[in-house]
């Protein structure tokens, strides 16, 4: 039982890690990190280690999406008023 | 560098590192198990010094001085980011508009601020008992407060969040915990060894000697280091604009 729950955390991960790496806009891509960060700790909290758990919540979830959202922000705002690029 | 080479230069490095780490991975013990041979004794070690939880030991007692690496990583992460984010001369501050916040954000934010504040202090001052410690909890704590931003705007947090303030905090907090390790040197024993304190009674919260003060020192380094962290990426996408007062 505690086997296949396992499983099914390995290939959420496997699935939204590649989701991360697929997706080609950036702030897209901090949501799908944000997801992956979530699962990831799923998958830890199943192994056992909920201390590691806490902190991939904590930082992978929250804090690595939030200071990408920023970055991109003031990267497209500097676009803007230098005229489009695209 | 022709397209042909990299690709067969791409190839060989990866099929060698594949190879490697199939050897590596044969040699393995098999997924799960039941013999732990360094986590029995590091259960053993943390029993003995009254720790409940076993990775707070780990993390302030057995492996303390990689700890304080790790802490001083952070730290010097947050200087160079204090330093390559700062205003320069070319940049001016514009003060933000106050936006309309929709109605249910707003609730929602505020409601949740203080529990999620509160949720970080307790993972925080329960890390040597319960899983977390000062470094989840710590994170925790100081990404609640940026839920203000969320719920009212950027003038609200700047008023609970002087920037100064948890500068100085972070600083303090790293000091505090090589005071920490120097105390014991001063005690007759080894940097950062947890023998100067009694050890308490077991799953109390002052249990575990030198481990709770390392612990609550990480704390308050990480909330301190994570809002200045913060403070100068929204800075950035906020409040500093290129060109001088155009």
């Amino acid at each position: 039982m505690a086997d296949a729950v396992i499983v099914v955390a390995l290939l959420l991960v496997a699935a939204s890690a590649t989701a991360a790496v697929a997706a080609r806009d950036p702030v897209r891509q901090a949501l799908v990190l944000s997801v992956l960060g979530v699962v990831l700790a799923i998958l830890f909290t199943v192994l056992q280690a909920p201390d590691v758990a806490l902190s991939q919540l904590a930082v992978g979830s929250a804090l690595t999406p939030l200071l990408l959202l920023l970055a991109v922000h003031k990267v497209r705002r500097r676009g803007r008023r230098e005229g489009p690029r695209r | 560098m022709s397209r042909r080479f990299r690709l067969w230069l791409v190839a060989v490095g990866g099929a060698g590192l594949a190879a490697l780490f199939t050897a590596a991975a044969l040699d393995l013990p098999a997924f799960g198990g039941d013999h732990h041979p360094y986590g029995d004794r590091a259960v053993h070690a943390s029993l003995s010094r009254h720790t409940a939880n076993v990775i707070a030991s780990v993390n302030f007692d057995q492996r303390a001085f990689d700890t304080l690496g790790e802490m001083t990583i952070l730290f010097a992460a947050v200087i160079g980011c204090g330093a390559l984010l700062r205003q320069t001369r070319d940049e001016h501050r514009a003060t933000p508009e106050p936006q309309e916040v929709a109605r249910p954000v707003r609730r929602y934010a505020l409601l949740v601020l203080p529990v999620a504040l509160l949720t970080g202090l307790y993972v925080i001052a329960h890390g040597q008992l319960s899983p977390g410690g000062g470094f989840q909890g710590g994170v925790v704590a100081a990404t609640s407060l940026h839920l203000l931003y969320l719920g009212a705007d950027y003038r609200a947090l700047e008023r609970v969040r002087p920037v100064a303030l948890y500068e100085t905090g972070d600083a303090v907090a790293t000091s505090a915990y090589v005071v920490t390790g120097l105390a014991a040197l001063i005690g007759g024993s080894a940097f950062l060894a947890n023998t100067l304190l009694p050890y308490g009674t077991f799953n109390t919260l002052s249990s575990g000697g030198t481990v709770p003060l390392l612990n609550a020192a990480v704390g308050m380094e990480v909330a301190c280091a994570v809002v200045v962290l913060l403070a100068r990426f929204l800075d950035q996408a906020v409040e500093i604009e290129e060109g001088n007062g155009t």
